[in-house]
This record gives structure tokens, sequence and C-alpha cells, in this order.
């Protein structure tokens, strides 16, 4: 589905992405985990048309989309939710989710899409008319993925959804990963809690400073001693 | 239906209003000094609500208002100071005068996008930066542009405006630019304003409504200062410098970026605080800059913020008033009792 070969983004003068590739086909969870800067955030900008990449290639349904501007990347199928949730603060909670789907023109299918939000976000309907500046930190993440999810996509690519949540909203945020995925939506989720996304995902791409270090299914990194002393360290020693 | 009904009676009754004041001001009623107050009033409110469309509802920042003003002002001048030049002759009087004012307005809208493209496309800054070097360039190009008289001005302008014309051009303004503001589009240039980079991930070619919403209001500028040349008789560069897009921008300011309802009456205040103030005139510069100051420092989103004024907003603000003045009236109650 999505194909990204020896991808090169700098800013400026900074070697930011060293040559990643990187796939995800459809009906997959893939999960890209790596430590503070090692460019998680950096790929997915550049995949949504955000960054420009020097070099490489990224290829969406057998289409080169490397020189798509971001607002017509969301037309094809792909949306973010992006690192920091980037909610609207001064708008309802309503009104952030109907940008969500602003590229559809169809009423009908605008309206089934804010119920299908709903049925995966109760928290949301109850405060669908609170602006969104005053909601929780975990209310804001779900008001985030509700948004991204209105534009019904076909690859959903996730910036550290559990950034800043406790340990329960994370379950919580995760299980409706599994849902969203489970009803047909193709997932890319940046993580550094790499305890919780492998534990979701079908497999994953580990990055330090701009390459990929190690790939494979969950099974392989799970028990590659590298991935547990440097991402499941901590983690791992309490269970 | 009904609805359209009733926003077209409502169209209907506000232009009555401003027919009656003008037949008031034709009989003698309201004397001159007034008629032409009101007037210039009616224009700043051109003024101002399209500048708030772009900083307050895209949340760009333009600093060349008069600039665009100029455009429009010197269009439909040399349009109606030369009967042949331009237009046909055929076009006379009042008519030409409108044709004028709609041409002068396209071409301060062609400027815009000439300006805002490729300043639009980047984020930050770059439009303050630019907008105010271009509202300069217009200002030097027209004082050495001998064909409209250069540093001295164009003189001998017809007064085609009245108070119903400026009247019905903001009339005209604000109802465009509302219906423009609550349509799909205006959200999508809300949440530029909230947040470029998502307004983008969402799906909203945000350069192409940034560049949209700079034309209208460059458009609605020109027109305004069409109407303000035709109602002084004469455009001299001088009437068109950096001060008055700053009094334009204390406007949208005073009133709450993003709020139309609060730019009328920032512009209808404003003006009339400057005419009544006209003794301090060389001081202005300082005490726009102050009132600017103390505005961002006490009250950052204006006096109405993003809120419009309307029926409801007065009758909430009236409930909370009397819940207070109730609450202080039990509090004195229980304090008298102890
Ligand atoms: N706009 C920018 N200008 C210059 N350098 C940048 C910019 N954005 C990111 N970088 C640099 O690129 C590198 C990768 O950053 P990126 O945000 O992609 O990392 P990340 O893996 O998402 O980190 P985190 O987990 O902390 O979010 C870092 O060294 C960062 O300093
Ligand atoms: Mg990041």
């Amino acid at each position: 589905m999505l194909k990204v070969e020896n991808l090169q983004v700098y800013y400026d003068a900074i070697h930011a992405i060293k040559g990643v590739s990187l796939e995800v086909s459809q009906g997959e969870i893939v999960t890209l985990i790596g430590a503070n800067g090692a460019g998680k955030t950096t790929i997915l900008r550049t995949i949504s048309g955000l960054e420009k990449a020097r070099e490489g290639k990224i290829e969406y349904l057998g289409r080169d989309i490397a020189s798509q501007q971001a607002h017509d990347i969301v037309k094809i199928g792909i949306s973010q939710v992006p690192e920091g949730r980037r909610v609207f603060t001064n708008m309802s909670v309503t009104e952030n989710l109907e940008l969500g789907a602003y590229l559809s023109k169809d009423r009908k299918a605008k309206a089934d899409s804010l119920k299908r939000v709903f049925e995966h976000f109760p928290r949301l309907y109850e405060r669908r008319t609170q602006i969104a500046g005053t909601l929780s930190g975990g209310e804001q993440q779900m008001l985030a993925m509700g948004r991204a999810l209105m534009s019904k996509p076909k690859l959903m690519m996730l910036d550290e959804p559990s950034m800043g949540l406790a340990p329960i909203l994370v379950r919580q945020i995760f299980s409706i990963i599994k849902e969203i995925h489970k009803e047909g939506t193709t997932i890319l989720l940046i993580e550094q809690n790499a305890n919780m996304a492998l534990s979701i995902a079908d497999r994953g791409y580990v990055l330090e400073t701009g390459k990929i270090v190690m790939q494979g299914s969950v099974q392989e990194l799970l028990a590659s001693e590298e991935i547990k002393n440097a991402y499941l360290g901590g983690e791992a020693a309490h269970s | 239906m009904a609805k359209r009904f009733s926003a077209l009676l409502q169209f209907a009754l506000v232009l009555a209003l401003g027919y009656a004041i003008q037949m008031a001001m034709d009989a003698g009623m309201i004397n001159r000094y007034y008629a032409h107050v009101m007037t210039v009033m009616a224009i700043f409110v051109v003024g101002a609500v399209s500048l708030n469309l772009i900083n307050g509802i895209c949340g760009q920042f333009s600093l060349g208002h008069a600039g665009f003003m100029a455009v429009g002002a010197y269009t439909a001048a040399i349009i109606t100071k030369n009967p042949d030049l331009i237009l046909p002759a055929i076009f006379t009087g009042n008519v030409r005068f409108i044709l004028a004012t709609l041409l002068g307005g396209m071409t301060a809208a062609f400027v815009g996008f000439l300006v805002g493209l490729p300043s639009l496309r980047l984020r930050g800054d770059y439009l303050a930066i630019v907008t105010l070097g271009f509202g300069e360039i217009i200002r030097i190009l027209l004082l050495n542009w001998d064909f409209v008289g250069g540093a001295s001005g164009y003189f001998g302008l017809v007064r085609h405006t009245n108070f119903f014309a400026a009247f019905l051009l903001s009339i005209i303004t604000i109802t465009i630019i509302r219906n423009f503001i609550q349509s799909s589009h205006g959200r999508a240039c809300v949440s530029i304003r909230e947040d470029e980079i998502a307004a983008e991930t969402m799906g909203v070619p945000t350069t192409r409504y940034k560049v949209i919403a700079f034309v209208i209001a460059s458009f609605f500028a020109g027109t305004a200062g069409s109407m303000m040349a035709h109602l002084t008789q004469m455009v001299t560069p001088a009437s068109f410098t950096f001060i008055l897009s700053i009094e334009l921008l204390l406007m949208v300011v005073l009133g709450g970026l993003g709020s139309i309802t609060g730019s009328i009456g920032a512009a209808i205040f404003l003006t009339y605080a400057a005419e009544a103030l006209r003794a301090f005139r060389a001081y202005r510069m300082i005490l726009y800059s102050l009132l600017l100051i103390l505005i961002m420092l006490f009250r950052p989103k204006g006096l109405l913020g993003t809120q419009e004024l309307s029926y409801g907003l007065l009758k909430e603000s009236f409930k909370s008033l009397r819940t207070r003045w109730q609450r202080k009236k039990n509090d004195d109650i229980t304090a008298a009792a102890e």
C-alpha cells in the first residue's frame, strides 16, 4: 500500500533522514519506534507532504506521491494524527470533527462519519459542544484521532498517541486503534512506548538517528536482545 | 425560503433606514458637518470589516490596507475625471462613478493578488513586511506620477459620494463578508488562523484560501478608496499613508480579531474619536500606539473577542450582570444583618 524507498530528508544542513526504506501493506498495523530525535516525526511529515524529501521515493497504491502537496495527500486516503494533537483550540469538538471531513461535500456521508466517530469516542459525544482548548490532554488526543477518522482514510498515521497520557488512558487509546484497524483502516503507528506499540502491531521498524537499524515481525523484535535493552529495558523488567 | 425572505426583508429595512437618514441630511435636518462625519464612518466600516477578513478571520497580518485604498481611489478618480479614458464616454454621472468604483475595487483586487500570492505562500510575518513595503511603494509611485498630480494630488473630482452611497457600500461589504465567513470557506479560513499545519493536513488548501480572502479584502478596500476620493473631491498620496493602515488595524484589533460587529463598532467609534480630537491630530500616532499596547495588555482579544454582538449575547450579558447585582445585593443584606 505504502512504500518508502531510500528517503533522504534535510533541514537545511541537518541530515535528518538518511536513506530510510519502509513498507506498509494493506490491512497491517506497522509501528515505527525510536528514541527522541530519531526522525520519526520527520518521516511522517514527509509522507504527508509537509516536508519535502531531497531524495527517495514515496509510493502509495502504486502512485508516486513524493511531490504532492499536503492537502492533496488527504484526498487520496492518508490522514494523520499529528504529534502534539494540534486540535483547533477555539472551535468546538463538533466543529473540529467537521473540519476533518472538509474534503467531503456529501452531507450524509459527513453525518455518517460523525456518528462513527462518536461511537468510537462516546466521551467526545458528551463534550461535543465544548471548546477543544478546554478538553483534557486525553480528550484532545481522542479528538485528534476522531478528526483524522472523519475523512474515512485508508491509511491512518499516528504520531505518538500515548504521549503524556496516564497508562489507563494509553490502553484505552490503543484498544480504539485496534477497533479502527478492525474496521479496515491500515495503521502506521509511531511510538516511543515500544511495549504498547509492539503489543498491537504486526510488524515494526526501529529508527536510530535517521536510519532503520532493525525491522521484522513483532515476535522477532521482541526476541531481540538489543531491542529489549534499548527500548523495552525498564518496562520489560517490571513484567 | 422563509429564512431567505426574512433576510431580504431585513436588508430592505436597513436600506430604507439609510435612505431616510440621507433624506434627513438633504432636508438639512442633520447638519453638513455631521453628515460628512457619518459618511466617513461608513467608509471606514468598509475598510475595517474587509481588513478583519485578513487579520481576524484568516489570522494573517496585513499592514498595507491603505495601499489598496489608494489603488482603488486613483483608478476610480482617473476614470471619473477623464470622460473618455478606460470607460467609454457614454457612461456619465453616477453610473460612471459606480462603474469606476467597481473597477477601482477590481484593480485593487488584482494588485492584491500579485502582492498576496508570493507572500501568502510563506508562513510567518512575511505578509506584514511585504504589505508594509507595498503601501510605501504605491505612495512613492503616486508621488512621482505627474498625470495624477504627483505630490500635490489629483483635484477637482465631482462629489459623487453621499451618505447613502457609502452606507450602501458598507452594507454590501458586511453582507458579502459575513456570508463568506459563515460558509464552509469561512470555517476553512478560521482553521488556518487556529493552526495552519493542521488545516493543511485536513485537506484545506491553505494558500488558496489566504489568497482568496486577501483578494476579496483588497477589492473592498479599493471601493472604499473610491468612495473616499469622491467624498473629499481629491486624492493625494498623503491621504493613504501608513498611518491610515494603522488606523484600520486599530479598528480591527479594538473591535476584536474576527468579530465583524466589533469592527463596525470600532470603526464608528474611532472615526468619531478622531474627529473629536482633531486638535491633537499631530499626536495621533502616539495615541494609536498607546491604544494598541493597552488593548494588547488588557484585552488581547479586543472588546468583543471573536464573538459577534447579537441579541443572544446581549441577553446573556444582561443576565450575568443581573445575577452579579443580585449576589451583591444579597451579600449586602447578609453583611447588614451581621
Ligand atoms: N523544523 C526543523 N528544523 C531543523 N531541524 C529539525 C526540524 N524538525 C526536526 N529537526 C531535527 O530533525 C531530527 C529528527 O526530528 P524528529 O522530530 O523527526 O524526531 P522524532 O523521532 O519525532 O523525535 P521525538 O520522539 O522527540 O518526537 C532532530 O535532530 C531534530 O532536531
Ligand atoms: Mg516526534
